[in-house]
């Protein structure tokens, strides 16, 4: 063990270790601080460690005796460490944030985030999700996997106590992500028994030789259980509901970190250790990613509840990363390997995009939930004087969802559109019917995300609060502030100066199509696959440049106060703002065929004459038409199925006894039939 | 590039900008000038706009109550974005310093970062109107959106690149491609969506106050002076860049495209009068279109939307198909 990355990685599991053990043993007063602190040197030192894999120190370990029968084999080489780097950077500012969140505000409303469960088992949780990426076999990977999702699952449920919705967005995650691993475990033991063994290498050797049908199903089993993990359409359900509900930084470190695995699992087990495969792989993947970055976004752009828009968005965007990969495919199995790396490049690098911007905005929402008790943009506004940090956070967060310029996420769809725009024509006819689409889904998926964001922040941050909650928010502790400025500094860099990734990313996309480079360039970056360039610094300097000109010369007299424009009715009140409802009803109408809102109009008469109304009430509601269509009456049935089988267990013993008897002479019948 | 030539692509730059922001008030004269003509008014004159703006500019800055920074920047992100595009879109050149560090789509989404800055000062005023008109113009945005990047994608096949000097080079090298299916449906494709992007009829009026219309002038309600100014300024910029665009992608004939930068910038001129000629007869024949048609329903637009979309499909399948 003498390599940086195994060092570093190490490092991180022990410090991990003894967050755990701090969460779990020190007083509550020091609770936070200690694990917090510790967690986030854990996830320092997995940045390091994934750093120095990308850049070329790969390392691996064969521990034997710590599992019994498999032992535990790791190797991270350049593409785990991509993403152990992220989660490492990703738990920094989650713990750090965490120390704040998880102290009860002065005014009452705390969430017992203090307590000794949710101390004591977020280390473990990134803890578990450094591992997967590190894991080298088939048994290490699934027991990793599994503690992560046992860990979250914790998590999720840890505010339960305060809300009965908790309970209930926990079961269907515990259901869909014990489903997921069903699939991967299924998949990968079918790979494992098919190559006579269960160390990566091993598969990675014994692929090639398999038939195109084991192949097939080793592939779908466990993109199925990775797409769950992923919430890519219509395996997402469970994302959207236990997102919101689990505590803030937990959000940010599912929705940033443990997801981005799923797209992990996709790469390791299709490209890498299977080596590729024939079209309809890649097709799957793309139309997969396709509808779910529409189908998220929209459901985004209707969603008036704060984290439910940032879940539903992480869809999106997982949906994006799927386009990327399901390109890349197609264009390696088409054999143009330089357009496929660069796919396979804007796919990681919006990885690590929406990493960086999606656990900014968790970490601002939650503060915003914090400081108000509220998650609903229909009551919140004016936050701009109240929390300015907070805004500000959530500002420059939101700028890069919408992938507008001096934005990171900007630059990673930039590089998806030119990987899908290049590839036109590479792969053949398929590839000529499908880029066009992808690349129009792309198109009304970032226009959709641009109307989104504009919502979330222009309705929850701007004009004026809409209850006595959002009157009277505050601004959080010092070091949820720290939390946020990181994860914003890392915003910022990426979107001005992403070319210090490049290296990276070049290194993690070799190990699956060695010797490309698709992205060069420090200030302008240019392309191996295309002649386009952009440059985000350029963009950016020119804009503010512009911006700062313009104020000098804007220089005035003082501007005097006046009363807005009210018709000449009386001064405004609140209840006149816009909502994020009423934002996005022109969106929710044209629609309207896809998103099928359930509404609901009961006028009351008065008792004299059915001419005069009494009272009118209005109900409307944008629900998931995926859960309502394909999953409800799976639900329905197996309840069906359960309260029929509660017949067959009536209280008699006659029955009872009845049953062993047939039982008993039942196989007694098989054994003599066939003996 | 050598460093002569640099020199001339940043002076030809920075002429093509001087162009937009004097000329561009110009064209709002023309077009609201071809507009009165026709309906048989005398018109205000060519000039007005500016003497508009001359007038707000001397005003005193308001600050509505309640409105905060987001309110007070989003004139200035608005005009900074288009004074920067119209740097980097190929008017008199195509040879500008700013070429390589923006394509066709980062010039779009620099306009959407403008639009998106003045939707969320409209939310920020905290009135009806302004939420309704960022409501109403981030519909259409979203839905724009598609068409946009298919077009560019359909102009790009042919040029190997969404650099826009590139492509303009390329139609300049192969004039005759100007003429086949693939540059006609995204010609057509590009001029729906330019004319949503700039709020003209029929997807918006720049004329009209009510409010069951309005999309843009409801965002831009609780602005005046100088504010205002910078605001009506910014808009007649976007749509001289955005027609503009549409006439160099197309015909991009009359640009500065020389070898040496000595004849760069002797043709400069000439290339200048040739641009300003082009928006000024697109421009004119968008005013007089506008006289003989009557606003969308706000529910039509994304019709009228889905097919442009279609169009520009048809575009990249024929450049696929026929190429």
């Amino acid at each position: 063990m003498t390599s940086v990355t195994g060092a570093a990685l190490s490092a991180s599991l022990g410090a991990s270790l003894l967050a755990a053990v701090a969460g779990a043993a020190l007083p509550r007063r020091v609770r936070p601080a200690g694990a917090g602190l510790c967690t986030a040197v854990a996830g320092a030192a997995a940045v390091v460690a994934g750093v120095a894999a990308m850049t070329g120190r790969s390392w691996s370990a064969w521990l034997p005796e710590l599992l019994p029968l498999a032992g535990v084999r790791l190797a991270v080489d350049p593409l785990g460490g991509l993403f152990i780097a992220v989660t490492g950077a990703v738990a920094v500012c989650a713990a750090v944030y965490g120390v704040g969140y998880a102290r009860p505000p002065r005014d009452g409303h705390g969430h017992g985030l203090d307590g000794r469960t949710v101390q004591a088992v977020l280390p473990l949780f990134v803890a578990a999700m450094l591992l997967v990426p590190a894991a080298a076999s088939v048994s290490t990977f699934l027991v990793a996997w599994e503690l992560m999702a046992l860990a979250s699952l914790l998590l999720v449920v840890a505010e339960h106590r305060h809300r009965a919705s908790v309970g209930t967005a926990g079961l269907w995650y515990a259901v869909m992500t014990h489903l997921g691993l069903v699939a991967i475990l299924a998949g990968l033991a079918g790979l494992a028994a098919a190559a006579h063994g269960e160390s990566f290498d091993r598969l990675r050797a014994a692929a090639e030789g398999l038939s195109p049908a084991v192949r097939g199903a080793v592939f779908v089993a466990t993109f199925a259980g990775f797409a769950s993990k992923a919430g890519i359409i219509p395996l997402h359900v469970w994302l959207p509901r236990a997102h919101p509900e689990a505590p803030s930084h937990v959000s940010a470190l599912m929705s940033a970190a443990m997801v981005n695995l799923g797209g992990y699992g996709i790469v390791r087990v299709g490209f890498d250790l299977l080596g590729g495969g024939p079209v309809w792989w890649w097709l799957l993947v793309l139309a997969a990613g396709a509808v779910s970055a529409l189908y998220g976004i929209l459901q985004a752009a209707v969603a008036t509840d704060l984290k439910r828009l940032l879940a539903y968005s992480t869809c999106e965007n997982m949906g994006l990363v799927l386009v990327g990969l399901g390109a890349g495919g197609l264009l390696l199995t088409a054999g143009a390997r330089p357009p496929a790396a660069l796919a396979l490049t804007a796919a990681l690098l919006h990885v690590v995009n929406h990493a960086a911007f999606k656990t900014l905005l968790f970490l601002a929402a939650g503060s915003v939930l914090r400081a108000t008790g509220l998650r609903d943009l229909d009551a919140l506004g004016g936050l701009r004087t109240r929390m300015p940090l907070t805004t500000a956070a959530f500002a420059v967060g939101a700028l890069a969802a919408s992938a507008l310029p001096l934005g990171n996420g900007f630059v990673s769809e930039w590089l998806l559109l030119q990987s899908l725009i290049g590839s036109l024509g590479e792969g053949g006819t398929i590839s000529a019917v499908t880029m066009p689409v992808a690349v129009a889904a792309l198109a009304l998926s970032a226009g959709l995300a641009v109307a989104t964001f504009v919502k979330a922040f222009g309705t929850g941050f701007l004009a004026r609060p809409r209850t006595p909650q959002a009157q009277a928010a505050a601004e959080s502790p010092a070091t949820m502030g720290v939390g946020m400025g990181v994860a914003a500094a890392c915003c910022l860099a990426l979107a001005l100066v992403p070319a210090f990734t490049a290296p990276g990313l070049a290194g993690a996309v070799q190990v699956v199509l060695p010797g490309q480079d698709a992205l060069t360039g420090q200030v302008t970056l240019r392309l191996a696959a295309a002649s386009s360039t952009v440059s985000p610094l350029l963009i950016a300097v020119s804009v503010v440049g512009a911006v700062a000109l313009l104020r000098i010369a804007m220089i005035r007299r003082a501007r005097r106060r006046a009363r807005l424009w009210d018709c000449g009715m009386g001064p405004l009140n609140a209840r006149m703002e816009y909502t994020a409802t009423s934002f996005a009803e022109p969106l929710q109408r044209v629609f309207d065929d896809v998103l099928a809102p359930e509404t609901d109009l009961n006028v009351t008469p008065l008792a004299e004459s059915a001419y005069l109304v009494e009272s009118v009430t209005y109900r409307a509601r944008v629900g998931d038409r995926i859960e309502r269509r394909l999953y409800r009456p799976v639900v329905a049935a197996a309840a069906a199925v359960g309260e029929a089988a509660r017949r067959l267990a009536n209280g008699s013993v006659h029955r009872y006894l009845a049953y062993g008897f047939g039982t008993f002479t039942g196989v007694l019948i098989l054994l003599a039939v066939t003996r | 590039m050598s460093g002569s030539m640099s020199v001339a692509g940043t002076v030809e730059a920075a002429a093509q900008v001087v162009l937009v922001a004097a000329g561009s008030p110009l064209l709002v004269g023309v077009m609201r000038q071809v507009k009165a003509r026709l309906e048989g008014r005398a018109g205000a004159g060519v000039l007005q706009p500016w003497r508009d703006l001359r007038k707000l500019l001397r005003k005193e800055a308001i600050t509505p109550d309640g409105t905060g920074p987001v309110f007070r920047a989003a004139p200035l992100v608005l005009t900074a974005t288009a004074l920067v595009a119209a740097g980097i879109v190929p008017i008199a050149t195509t040879a500008s310093p700013l070429d390589g560090a923006a394509d066709l789509f980062a010039v779009t989404a620099l306009l959407a970062l403008g639009t998106v800055a003045l939707a969320l000062a409209a939310l920020d005023t905290a009135t009806a109107f302004g939420g309704m008109g960022a409501s109403r113009e981030m519909t259409v945005l979203a839905l724009v959106e598609p068409t946009i990047l298919m077009s560019v994608f359909a102009l790009s096949v042919p040029a190997g690149s969404t650099n826009l000097g590139a492509i303009v080079n390329s139609t300049l090298h192969e004039p005759q491609r100007v003429a086949s299916p693939v540059s006609l449906l995204a010609a057509v494709a590009l001029a729906v969506v330019v004319i949503a992007e700039a709020g003209r009829i029929p997807v918006d009026n720049p004329a009209t106050h009510l409010e069951l219309t309005m999309i843009h002038e409801a965002m831009v309600l609780e602005y005046a002076g100088p504010d205002l100014a910078l605001v009506e300024w910014a808009s007649a910029m976007r749509l001289t860049v955005l027609l503009g665009l549409v006439a160099n992608l197309f015909a991009p004939w009359g640009i500065a495209s020389a070898d040496t930068a000595a004849a760069a910038l002797a043709a400069l001129p000439l290339a200048l009068a040739v641009f300003a000629v082009k928006v000024a007869v697109l421009g004119g024949a968008l005013a007089a279109g506008e006289v003989f048609m009557a606003k969308l329903r706000m529910f039509r637009v994304p019709e009228l939307l889905a097919g442009s979309f279609v169009m520009a499909l048809l575009a990249v399948a024929a450049s696929f198909f026929l190429a």
